[in-house]
């Protein structure tokens, strides 16, 4: 059978393999490569070395880019899943209109990053202005509005997420702890929280790449201000390439630096949760 | 682990005659399969987000306490940044930042000037237009062509599918900044910076993740039916689109849901592949709005919002189990 389904190579495997030369495989080997040249367009790239990554430790921008991001990763993770999971806890009770909850929650979901920028400014921007202030007045806005808006966005997804994984525990197990004595925490934290770890994995890897990697919210919320103190790397990434030039190279470096990092993430959060995980 | 994968393919197979009336069903499927061990019934039960009822429980009934009326006011505060920007958008632009939260009266009421600015300022419905073209063309184009290639990588396996398959992976953790440059560049020289061209850029770059959950998918399909499909004569074309394709109904929907959420709201890539004189998607056209350093016109601004919100909730509210059985079953695999 395999032989007879070979020769139709050309139908079903070419055309999403020169997709994927085109979308994927080329502009990551090039974008390798651009990494250690000097460059405005693809043509006149000359080789410098390691001259670009040099380059980004001289930037202070980056750096500071560096620590917004990975700061704001770690409260909107943290606030997210905490968040996500006690209202999944919640929902999954017999209350009335859960449904509903469930839809108005997930909603923010739909609309893009852009659009709920520009939401969240003109809110933002109206409750401090009795402050007589505006999210730009200092970085310290910017990021708490960005930490509001991408709770707003997320809290909805990552409960969905978390009510499958709720509903998921068998009742047998729940009623047999119970029969033996375990109170509501203990039940928690002994049977619901190691059942759902698979959930867990998956919301953590979610809010981990998303808050790490946000752009759309960044650019349409602070777009950096108060002079890029409020830029986080990917918008740094997008700025070094466009909005300065001579610095294609450098932000092309910090593109890779920005891919290993990403990368190395996903890794390691992956393991640490999913050597959590217990067999059902 | 592979009891359960029979069962779950076989049950969807099942669905095929009565694939227009219960596709639920088939997706409940697709979720059993990819669940880890424990009984493909609790998982039903999960997927099933009209009814949060925990397998094996008896039904309880629902109780209107403190927590539904907490969760009332916490909706409605959810909501309300949306029905701000509502309210803002009939308000005369002067007074929108200055005033935010009054009600329009009789001095600031301006009915749907912004709305109509906004659409002469935006070219707003041309990039809706193109925004829904983008998408349905992509999501379809990227659903066929990944299916197909997915089933073949998983019949054939060689070299050459098994590379593919592992860059497929790979390609999932890489962050779009990572190839935003050379990725434009080469768009533009293979003239791929039109509507119909960025489909194949789409194509290609999304292709990871949909090929992942296709494949996963297609671990699960018994050999034997499409074995007793060629024995009878059918050319593995036929194979593929009178039985396989069938069968893999759920994740195409899942598929679906999850590409057309990223498509629709993409900004950066399309941003930097179009060619922005001549096509704009709906973000970009927002952005735009924003222009580079006057001051902002928040009437067209709010108006434009609201039309770009306007479609979306209306789908979601028609497709919402369906989306939400999406996101579940594509998190359960991703």
């Amino acid at each position: 059978m395999d032989k007879a389904i070979k020769r139709y190579f050309p139908v079903f495997m070419l055309p999403t393999l020169l997709a994927f030369v085109i979308g994927f495989i080329a502009p990551f080997i090039l974008g390798v490569y651009l990494s250690f040249c000097k460059f405005t367009t693809i043509n006149d790239a000359t080789f410098v070395g390691l001259s670009n990554f040099a380059k980004i430790f001289e930037d202070a921008t980056f750096g500071h880019a560096l620590w917004f991001t990975a700061l704001f990763t770690v409260v909107t993770v943290a606030l997210i899943n905490v968040l996500a999971f006690a209202v999944a806890m919640a929902l999954t009770r017999k209350i009335q209109g859960a449904n509903l909850y469930r839809t108005v929650f997930f909603m923010p979901n739909l609309i893009g990053g852009i659009v709920l920028g520009y939401i969240w400014q003109l809110l933002l921007n109206g409750i401090l202005a009795h402050f007589e202030r505006t999210l730009t007045y200092s970085s310290v806005y910017g990021f708490w509005g960005l930490v509001i808006l991408l709770l707003w966005q997320q809290i909805g997804y990552m409960m969905v997420i978390y009510i499958a994984g709720i509903q998921n525990v068998p009742g047998e197990l729940m009623e047999a702890a119970k029969i033996d004595g375990a109170t509501s925490a203990q039940c928690l934290r002994h049977v619901t929280i190691p059942m759902i770890m698979p959930s867990v994995t998956i919301c953590t890897f979610l809010t981990l790449t998303n808050g790490f990697k946000m752009f759309d919210q960044n650019l349409a919320l602070t777009n950096g201000a108060p002079s890029d103190m409020s830029e986080m790397l990917a918008l740094n990434i997008f700025n070094t390439f466009y909005s300065r030039s001579g610095y294609e190279g450098v932000g092309q470096a910090k593109a890779v630096v920005f891919f290993l990092l990403v990368a190395a993430i996903a890794l390691i959060q992956t393991k640490i949760t999913s050597s959590k995980e217990v067999q059902q | 682990m592979s009891a359960t994968n029979q069962t779950g393919a076989a049950g969807a197979a099942g669905n095929q005659g009565g694939a227009g009336v219960a596709p639920s069903a088939e997706a409940h499927g697709a979720e059993a399969h990819g669940a880890k061990a424990h009984g493909a019934q609790s998982k039903t039960g999960a997927a099933k987000s009209g009814a949060p009822k925990a397998a094996g429980m008896p039904p309880v009934k629902k109780k209107f306490g403190a927590l539904t009326v907490i969760f009332g006011i916490i909706s409605i505060a959810y909501i309300y940044p949306i029905l701000l920007v509502a309210i803002n958008s009939f308000k005369k632009k002067a007074y929108i930042s200055k005033y935010p939260f009054r009600l329009p009266d009789e001095k600031t009421f301006v009915g749907l000037d912004n709305y109509i600015g906004g659409i002469e300022k935006t070219n707003m419905i041309e990039s809706f237009g193109w925004t829904l073209f983008i998408t349905i063309g992509s999501v379809a184009v990227i659903i066929l062509c990944t299916s197909m290639c997915a089933w073949y990588i998983n019949r054939v396996k060689n070299a050459v599918t098994k590379t593919f398959y592992t860059l497929c992976l790979f390609s999932m953790i890489v962050p779009f900044q990572m190839v935003m440059f050379t990725l434009s560049k080469i768009a533009n020289v293979l003239r791929l910076n039109n509507p119909w061209g960025i489909i194949i850029v789409y194509l290609g770059f999304g292709a990871g993740l949909s090929v992942f959950m296709f494949a996963g998918f297609v671990k699960s399909i018994p050999l034997e039916i499409e074995e007793a499909a060629m024995i009878d004569g059918c050319t593995p074309i036929q194979t593929f689109f009178q039985v396989v394709m069938p069968i893999m109904k759920p994740t195409m929907i899942t598929v679906s849901i999850l590409q057309t959420m990223w498509i629709w709201n993409d900004y950066l890539l399309p941003y930097l592949v179009l060619d922005l004189k001549k096509y704009k998607t709906v973000s970009i056209s927002v952005q735009y709005l924003k222009g580079g350093y006057g001051s902002v016109d928040m009437g067209a601004m709010m108006g434009c919002l609201v039309l770009a919100i306007i479609p979306i909730i209306v789908f979601y509210l028609f497709c919402q189990k369906y989306i939400i059985e999406g996101v579940v079953a594509g998190a359960v695999k991703g």
